[in-house]
């Protein structure tokens, strides 16, 4: 028997708006109206500010350990531009200008990482979940809303974002897995940023492309640049539309790149090349749309200036509200572990202030 | 004794009908799923198989498969996808073959479960029901034979169940589904053919408060799951000595019902924790904490306690069996504390 090719597998590779400003016109006819694309331009500006200010808050100890998003803004921004309202955007920490976008306000995140657990309390209706710091428990949270919505015969899908590095942690495998088998409406979308803290790439995959890990499970597998606004709208779009028409999951590899740090932790020149940055702040997702939006005759530098002045407000005034937000009760210990108080909780409570936690006969349990 | 409750052999409290632990907690759990579509299962062999331990027989064909769901040998998988449906107001039930499972999916069971409603501000709560088999199995080896009481009741924002009668396996099931926090519901394989009367209709045990498995005036015993039945054969062999055992069945761990151990110890002043589990930081070592801090000058003796031996399950079966908390090793245990030995 002459030994057949058992399968031969083909991943597409998107691009639309590459960092020099071409434009594939037919890819990109009517894929992001240009009023909208000011509105994405804004809100990447707007994120990549926040950073900004976010670096010194924490530098100068007005806030805790902050993960920059700077280099990353068109990936999750494109899916929240793609989802409807009311499906899930279940994401890790490195997908703010999404979140923006959906609604959550920039003081719940400057909450979040000012180390304060209201920032975590998505304001309804966002359908959004908090933000999720161990390294990829949410990607099966995402199935289980998914599957949860498709059990009530709701429509709402579900688009979760994790990194390279979440697709070596089982909860990937278990995760796609699941999805793929039992048909779970779930858009995966790995933000491919070639370092988890210092572990280069080579070390979570040794196939030529993350994208290509999808076709394990079945699923459709695209890799996109995800520096390309334009390119990342298509790429979730393609997934949504095979979510909602036949109930199945897809993976999308979004190419990117962390321009910052891990976090304020961290310092990257002890592990990178400054000249691979370098030749990726080329690449940068903010400078190819404002060429694009200049050569349309769209933008110029008073519209910069304006834009930048209203950014810079916006995030004062954010900043404004989370610093002075009222410091939580003491309370709040208690209040969030049950549905309701248990007894032993509520002698703790009772003896919170004393110096025996828990061990004083506030409320005696013999009379209780 | 008043919030306790006591089933007496001649008229018991259950109804005429005896049927299996395993029956029981199925019963609670298709009573519920009629009364609530937001419930489902989900596990491991639970659809087409009808349960590894028979526990889910029948329950495919009356609920089909979009609410009895075989799942993928995938532990964390399903125990995380539980929480996401949780999050999404639906009511997951998730059996573990084992609890012994459960501990490759310690980051969602522990990590994420008990912590989302506390981390969302109060937004996401997860009312889900884990359940499985717990602690020696008979013969299954030392990984497959977990007590996981000792390492998860140290977790906040739990509650731990579990049953030691058929009757009690429905009506904590029953509560448990209906909890609105995560629920871990310890069963133990070597209890699910035991009979019992059981009541036919919705039947509701309230969680912290005990059950008195015998009444006695010389010793109190305290227990939970299994070694309750080890207690009772340990009071029926003290009797002939002239001992009288007080025997008290938790019912559940978290929360704990401490006022029913007081009040009890408080008039037998002495008392004996037995506790499947391994001594150090365990539910026995607590209770025994307690007792001493509450019954502090009512006490004759300190409080003794029965565990398993600190080392892993043993395979061979007169070993395990010497390993547990046995009725021998509480018969010591009481003659000591109550200085008779």
């Amino acid at each position: 028997m002459p030994i057949t090719n058992a399968i031969s597998i083909e991943i597409p590779r998107i691009s639309i708006l590459d960092e020099k400003g071409n434009f594939d016109e037919k890819l990109g006819k009517g894929l992001i109206p240009d009023a909208d694309l000011l509105k994405l331009y804004e809100a990447m500006s707007s994120c990549r500010h926040l950073d900004e200010v976010a670096f010194r808050l924490q530098r100068s100890g007005r806030m805790g350990t902050y993960p920059q998003n700077m280099g990353q803004e068109a990936t999750s921004l494109g899916a929240a531009y793609v989802l409807n309202n009311d499906d899930w955007l279940v994401t890790c920490y490195r997908e703010n200008c999404g979140l923006f976008w959906r609604g959550v306000p920039m003081e719940s995140i400057l909450l979040h990482w000012m180390g304060d657990e209201r920032g975590n309390a998505m304001p309804r209706p966002h359908f959004a979940t908090p933000i999720a710091v161990p390294i990829g428990t949410q990607m099966l949270h995402a199935t289980g809303l998914a599957w949860a919505a498709k059990y009530r015969g709701e429509k709402r899908i579900s688009c979760t974002f994790f990194g390279d590095g979440a697709t070596s942690e089982g909860d990937f495998h278990e995760a796609a897995n699941f999805a793929a088998n039992l048909d779970i409406p779930v858009v995966f979308c790995c933000q491919n940023n070639f370092w988890a803290i210092s572990v280069p790439g080579k070390i979570q995959c040794s196939a030529p492309t993350v994208a290509q890990r999808g076709i394990a499970y079945g699923m459709p597998c695209m890799q996109v640049d995800g520096n390309d606004i334009f390119a990342c709208v298509y790429a979730v779009k393609k997934a949504t539309e095979r979510a909602r028409a036949e109930g199945k999951p897809s993976f999308i590899e979004f190419v990117t790149y962390r321009l910052g740090d891990h976090t304020t932790a961290d310092d990257a020149r002890r592990y990178r090349d400054q000249a691979e940055v370098d030749a990726w702040k080329a690449k940068d997702p903010l400078i190819r749309i404002r060429m694009l939006i200049e050569k349309r005759k769209l933008w110029d530098d008073a519209k910069q200036e304006a834009m930048m002045a209203r950014i810079e407000k916006d995030i004062a005034a954010a900043i404004e509200r989370a610093e002075h937000i009222e410091a939580p009760p003491r309370s709040d210990v208690f209040d969030y572990t049950f549905e309701e108080l248990p007894a032993d909780l509520r002698t703790q409570r009772e003896t919170f202030e004393t110096t025996s936690l828990g061990q004083e006969r506030a409320s005696n349990p013999a009379s209780a | 004794m008043s919030t306790m409750m006591s089933t007496s052999p001649e008229s018991p409290a259950g109804g005429l009908r005896e049927i299996e632990f395993r029956d029981a907690i199925r019963e609670a759990m298709s009573q519920e799923m009629r009364r609530d579509p937001r419930v489902f299962l989900l596990g491991e062999e639970v659809a087409q198989y009808n349960g590894a331990y028979k526990v889910s027989r029948g329950m495919l064909d009356e609920f089909g498969p979009r609410r009895i769901i075989d799942t993928p040998i995938s532990e964390s998988g399903f125990a995380g996808m539980a929480i996401g449906a949780a999050m999404m107001g639906l009511r997951p039930i998730v059996e573990f073959m084992s609890w012994s499972f459960s501990l490759v999916a310690a980051d969602p069971i522990l990590n994420n479960a008990p912590k989302m409603l506390y981390m969302s501000g109060g937004q996401f709560g997860c009312p889900i029901v884990f359940r499985g088999n717990n602690g020696a199995g008979g013969q299954l080896g030392s990984t497959h034979s977990w007590c996981v009481e000792g390492l998860y009741s140290n977790v906040p924002g739990v509650k731990i169940v579990i049953p030691a009668t058929p009757e009690d396996a429905k009506g904590l099931m029953t509560t448990a589904i209906r909890d609105d926090d995560p629920v871990f519901f310890l069963e133990s394989e070597r209890m699910l053919g035991m009979k019992g009367h059981v009541p036919e209709g919705d039947h509701l045990v309230p969680f912290g408060q005990a059950r008195l498995a015998r009444s006695g005036d010389d010793i109190t015993l305290v227990s939970f799951g299994r070694p309750v039945h080890f207690c009772l054969e340990a009071a029926d062999a003290l009797a002939k000595e002239g001992i009288s055992c007080e025997v008290l069945d938790m019912r559940t761990i978290r929360p704990l019902d401490v006022g029913s151990i007081v009040r009890s110890v408080r008039r037998t002043s002495a008392c004996v924790v037995v506790d499947q589990s391994w001594s150090f930081a365990s539910p026995g070592s607590e209770v025994a904490s307690i007792v001493h801090r509450e019954c502090f000058d009512d006490l004759d003796n300190y409080v003794h306690r029965v565990h398993s031996v600190d080392v892993p399950t043993p395979y061979a079966t007169n070993l395990e069996q010497e390993y547990l908390p046995n009725a021998r090793r509480i018969c010591e245990a009481v003659r000591a504390c109550l200085y008779r030995a």
